[in-house]
């Protein structure tokens, strides 16, 4: 078995390799090759082709094909109008589902299985068969057609005056004109929102000094005690209501959750200083993308977030441990007001959510 | 490349690159398996022990220390409430059978009053949530449509939207809560076992806990109703592409193979 | 133009058939005997994978069909409302009306279901065929002279079908797809300098806002539909004007196409596959559930659930950004840089830029400027074929990173594991897949010429009167042995002369240096093995002489 390339009688310099076997099969060289294209191979007849009682049986399939459709087509509208929206029935192997959904669904893919299987099969046994050939023609148009195409063109642009020196004016605010147009319908899209002042929005939460903290659960405020070591509070701030119209706005910069630690512990001084009694208060808005990083291990001290596996260190400020976040989630300063319930301190010191331009 | 073919056609050459397809698979499981599992432990074997506190010394003081105070193995039991030990002892997970990541369900070897008798030890200890009343977590009793809200908000990110169980960090993961014991999932949320953080009666009331319990009942049991067809384990969207790149591809090239093969042709007699 | 009183002479066949009155109707108005004459025998080869692209085209039209219907109910609105409908678990939650009609679609109108199913899974594997149709096409290498345009035609159609896909994804406003929409609004805060802009612009204000499922909603039916129809006509109408290509075989030839006409054969054959695709997959839609929203609720920006993943044609970017580690920067001035997110979604373009771009970059190398219909066998091109499984061995990285949580929890694996694998294989897998991949072609081009030249292996096995045992080769077919023998075999490219006749040193250019070498890797010694030639055949065959 030789390795290396041989110069081949059927391949000339490289640039422009030439094909095998089709190429000039003059019928000469046909003999002294080996691999030359010995031509389409005659045509085999099927049984259906010799055999009518074969060809009856085909015929006979396909149509009863053609009539399966119609009684499937039939028991879709029976199924449509007996069978009740709300039944759930137990169809092996595939569970409890809706017998409705079930019996439309294999009658509609019946009749319309059973019309292309019929078509199919028809084509396949009863029509020919036969191969044929069809030539190709280059795509590429003749030198004469280019020239004359050119001459086409060069007429064109010179009863214009658009490609010759006489015109420019024209051709020149033609462009100009053309260009200019479509900045009206980006001048349009300017109203589709409003501006961003350099993140601003994004910066402030509802949360202020001495915002309550509302546990979603139970929607009452939540006082130290009600929390013990390892427990997980989803909360958002006094003042939101699900029927709000900006409810969703909101929340989806102010939600947080609170954990409760060992105050020992706690790693990180400043986070334990800003929360209450190993209380951590933490924006539970990943600083990814902004899914809710809640996947809380309470014996690590570990949140996860479920899209993109962000891990954070509660217990060490939520500094990042893993995955594609960049910086911590912002721990939000709480404190317990006179009436012995947890509130906020302030906003957070920096924004929650993901990461924009000018956030700094 | 020469010699690389020609051994290529060897007999055993097939054997030696199955040996080698073997030994990588292997080689990667482990190298990907969250680490620490071979380590058998004997405590697990012992049983027959009449009162809590011999049941206790033999089958889990080794790891939670004599008097439930805890040790580098196990964490402290003082104050976890009886509602833990049923929890932990009769799904099996405790005693745990080998270190790991977490410990995972097992057939429980204890009898319903060994359990009992465990979960008196423990509570004696100090004070913890006890077991709860049948009343307590009855999901006919309760509101599927806001234990949906609650699961969401509570246990959905672990968990999965119907609590089909999710992965965590490093090997651990949220189990799936597919027919678990409604009274389990009640215990679970309120002690709080193992990676899982508690949800205390004064942050989930118990109301809401058997909201919750009604939800599940709802979505995950096998009476569950899964009107538009078989559930592919209601993973969402991967295990929908798995199907569409196996099952739904494969079927339609298989009829497209039909459709362009040709015909069978009359054997010449 | 004269206005004669004199009646056409058509118009007169009034005894002809019904049918032949109208075709002579509309042949007055439309021309059709012209249209019919040159393409109503049209040859279309027979080979499964051709059938791959009528998949696309069949589920496209599915979901225009199915699209359409849910329309008549779908809601695209972000008002909220309580739900009322019959779908006990969800009754009394506040939700988006498109979240509630969706679930009235599903639970109140009847046979909704069964038509969202369709339309999910028609979706899912629409995507799938234009994969299975590219690589069909990439590896028999039907990209070349003259379907490059085609082929940009096809990526487009690809683009386009994954933003369709998205964009419907997000539209039943369910906590799945709004974590999307929220993967959107995080994605488009990182561009640099105009992200917050973009943001406003996009979602009307803060996220998420009530605008963006009704814009969503216009883009999905209208917008996309719309530019996929008029390619998807442009792609249809380049393949009929192209002609397909068929697979070399005896009479089969580079200036030829070999197989059955359109009528009635074709006409019937890919008029009951669409059928026939149809059938199967409202089978799929009645047996199996896709999305079912209903268990998932509808969308708040405080809730979440695992297994948050996009549909299978987004895994690959949702797995790119999965195996990102944690890299963000404070550039000079104070800006932000999302590295994290902004790093993946550079390179997620760039990845399909590589295969979109390749039949260029390929053309550039071998300079060959000839029209191409024969549908080369991937194994004769080796080069190419290691490029393509490299490239799909770096999808599927990605994928599996994308669906990183699922393999944990169901094959008791680290969650951090799988993604340090993926962060390794993501550089290392491709170049590994490309070397084997490519010994794995040479290795079928070696066996091909083995039996060229010395036949077939029958598996019987003959005792010599010497005793010697040899197995018996059957000679190929001058069919077969054409079939083999017909593909290209280029010479490799050569730098030339340092000199030219004149001896004034030539000027190489280092690009053409860098095109030489590469254009060496696809036909030097290491690219390919030589076919057999007549003499080496004949010197064979005449000598064991028993043929």
């Amino acid at each position: 078995m030789s390795s290396q390339i041989e110069s081949h009688d059927d391949v000339n310099d490289g640039k422009t390799p030439v094909r095998t076997g089709d190429a000039d099969g003059l019928p000469e060289t046909r003999e002294h090759d080996p691999f030359a294209d010995p031509g389409l191979p005659a045509h085999k007849p099927r049984i259906q082709d010799l055999d009518e009682r074969a060809a009856k049986r085909s015929e006979r399939v396909v149509t009863l094909l053609f009539t399966v459709s119609m009684l499937a087509t039939v028991g879709f509208i029976l199924s449509y109008a007996l069978i009740p929206i709300d039944a759930i029935t137990y169809i092996w192997p595939f569970g409890n589902v809706s017998p409705l959904n079930f019996s439309l669904g294999m009658t509609l893919g019946l009749a319309l299985f059973c019309i292309g299987a019929g078509a199919v099969h028809w084509s396949r046994t009863l029509m020919s068969d036969e191969e044929s050939a069809q030539e190709r023609h280059p795509i590429e148009a003749t030198p004469a057609v280019k020239a004359a195409v050119m001459e086409d063109f060069r007429k064109g642009t010179e009863e214009s005056g658009i490609g010759f020196g006489r015109r420019k004016m024209i051709r020149n605010s033609m462009f100009g004109a053309l260009a200019l147009v479509p900045l009206s319908g980006i001048v349009l899209l300017r109203d589709l929102g409003p501006s961003p002042e350099g993140g601003a929005p994004l910066r402030r939460t509802m949360w202020e000094e001495g915002t309550l903290i509302i546990n979603e659960n139970t929607g009452q405020p939540l006082r130290p005690e009600d929390m013990v070591v390892g427990s997980l509070v989803q909360a958002m701030p006094e003042g939101l209501d699900l029927h709000d119209h900006h409810f969703h706005e909101e929340i989806a910069k102010a939600a947080v959750m609170l954990v409760r630690l060992e105050p020992e512990d706690i790693k990180d001084q400043q986070s334990a200083d800003w929360g209450h009694e190993g209380i951590l208060c933490y924006s539970k808005i990943c600083t990814h993308i902004g899914c809710p990083a809640t996947l809380y291990e309470q014996q690590t001290h570990h949140a996860l977030c479920p899209c993109h596996q962000s891990t954070f260190d509660l217990s060490d400020g939520a500094r990042v441990l893993f995955g594609p976040a960049g910086h911590a989630l912002p721990q939000l300063r709480i404190t317990v007001n006179e009436d012995g319930y947890l509130a906020a301190m302030g906003d957070f010191e920096e924004p929650p959510g993901p990461s924009f331009w000018e956030r700094g | 490349m020469k010699k690389l073919s020609v051994r290529r056609r060897h007999p055993l050459a097939a054997f030696v690159v199955l040996i080698f397809a073997l030994a990588a698979t292997g080689g990667l499981y482990a190298a990907l398996a969250p680490a620490g599992e071979a380590k058998a432990d004997a405590s697990e074997t012992s049983i027959a022990i009449e009162e809590g506190q011999k049941l206790y010394a033999v089958g889990c003081a080794s790891c939670h220390g004599a008097g439930g105070q805890g040790s580098s193995d196990g964490p402290t039991l003082v104050g976890v409430g009886a509602a833990a030990v049923d929890f932990q002892v009769s799904t099996g997970r405790m005693p745990m059978q080998q270190p790991g990541p977490q410990a995972p369900t097992k057939p429980n070897i204890y009898s319903e009053e060994e359990i009992a008798q465990l979960a008196a030890y423990i509570a004696s200890l100090g004070p913890g949530p006890g077991v709860p009343e049948a009343s307590a977590y009855d999901p006919s009793e309760g509101n599927a449509a806001h234990g949906g809200e609650l699961f969401r908000t509570n246990c959905s990110q672990c968990h999965n939207f119907t609590g089909q169980g999710g992965a965590l960090t490093h090997g651990k993961y949220a189990p799936n809560l597919h027919d678990v014991d409604p009274k389990h999932i009640y215990q679970a949320m309120l002690t709080g076992p193992q990676a899982m953080p508690s949800f205390p009666d004064a942050v989930l009331p118990p109301e809401q806990k058997r909201d919750i319990i009604a939800w599940l009942t709802a979505v995950n049991t096998s009476e569950s109703p899964s009107p538009g067809g078989f559930g592919l384990g209601g993973f969402g969207p991967v295990a929908e592409g798995l199907f569409a790149w196996t099952f739904g591809i494969g079927l339609l090239v298989a009829v497209a193979v039909w459709v362009a093969a040709h015909t069978a042709k009359a054997r010449k007699s | 133009m004269s206005t004669t009183t004199n009646p056409p002479k058509r118009e007169t066949r009034s005894g002809a058939p019904a049918g032949e009155k109208v075709a002579d109707w509309a042949d007055g108005r439309l021309g059709v005997y012209t249209v019919a004459k040159s393409n109503m025998r049209k040859i279309f080869p027979d080979h499964w994978s051709f059938l791959l692209g009528e998949i696309c085209l069949y589920a496209f039209v599915i979901l225009l069909l199915t699209g359409v219907y849910l329309t008549l109910f779908f809601v695209p609105s972000m008002a909220e409302i309580e739900y009322e409908g019959s779908y006990i678990p969800m009754q009394g939650v506040l939700m988006s009306e498109a979240y509630a009609s969706t679930l009235n679609i599903s639970f109140d109108v009847r046979g909704g279901l069964l038509m969202r199913e369709i339309h999910h899974w028609s979706a899912l594997l629409f995507v799938v065929g234009i994969f299975f149709h590219m690589m069909r096409v990439f590896f028999t290498g039907a990209f070349r002279k003259p379907r490059e345009i085609n082929w940009l035609f096809g990526f487009a159609l690809l683009v386009l079908a994954i933003l369709t896909g998205l964009t419907g994804y997000s539209l039943p406003d369910d906590l799945l797809s709004g974590v999307g929409i929220r993967f959107m609004e995080g994605a488009i805060l990182s561009v640099p300098v105009v992200g917050t802009w973009l943001q406003m612009l996009v979602f009307g204000g803060e996220f998420p806002g009530s605008l963006i499922i009704p814009r969503f909603f216009v883009a999905h039916v209208l917008l996309l539909p719309g530019l996929m129809l008029g390619l998807l006509v442009a792609h249809l109408l380049l393949v009929v004007y192209h002609k397909h290509t068929h697979f070399a075989g005896p009479g089969r030839t580079n200036d030829n196409v070999v197989g059955m006409p359109l009528f009635p054969v074709y006409m019937a054959k890919a008029g009951g596959f669409f059928f026939l695709v149809f059938g199967v997959i409202a089978m799929i839609a009645a047996t199996t559930s896709i999305n079912p929203v209903w268990v998932l609720g509808p969308y708040r920006p405080d809730q979440i659930s695992t297994n948050a993943q996009p549909d299978w044609y987004l895994g690959f970017s949702e797995g790119l950004v999965r195996m990102m580690p944690g890299w963000e920067m404070v550039i000079p001035g104070g800006y932000t840089l999302n590295l994290g997110l902004l790093v993946p979604l550079i390179v997620f373009p760039l990845v399909f830029a590589v295969i979109a771009l390749y039949p260029f970059f390929e053309g550039w190398v071998t300079k060959d400027k000839r029209e191409h219909h024969i549908a080369e066998r991937p194994r004769n091109a080796p080069t190419r074929t290691a490029v393509g499984v490299a490239w799909l061995s770096w999808y599927f990285v990605a994928l599996v990173a994308g669906g990183n949580d699922i393999w944990a929890i169901h094959f008791d694996l680290s969650i951090n594991a799988i993604t340090w694998w993926t962060r390794i294989s993501f550089f290392v897998l491709p170049v590994i897949v490309f070397i084997i991949t490519r010994r794995i072609c040479l290795g079928l081009q070696r066996r091909d010429r083995e039996k060229v030249l010395h036949g077939r292996e029958t598996g019987i096995i003959k005792r010599l009167p010497h005793g010697e045992f040899i197995e018996v080769h059957e000679p190929l077919s001058a069919e077969k042995r054409y079939a083999l023998t017909a593909h290209d075999q280029p010479r490799p490219a050569e730098l030339g002369p340092s000199v030219d006749e004149n001896g004034v040193p030539r000027k190489v250019g280092p690009l053409e240096r860098l095109r030489v070498r590469i254009n060496r890797g696809y036909y030097g010694p290491s690219g390919q093995i030589p076919k057999p030639t007549a003499e080496e055949y004949r010197e064979i065959t005449s000598g064991h002489g028993h043929h």
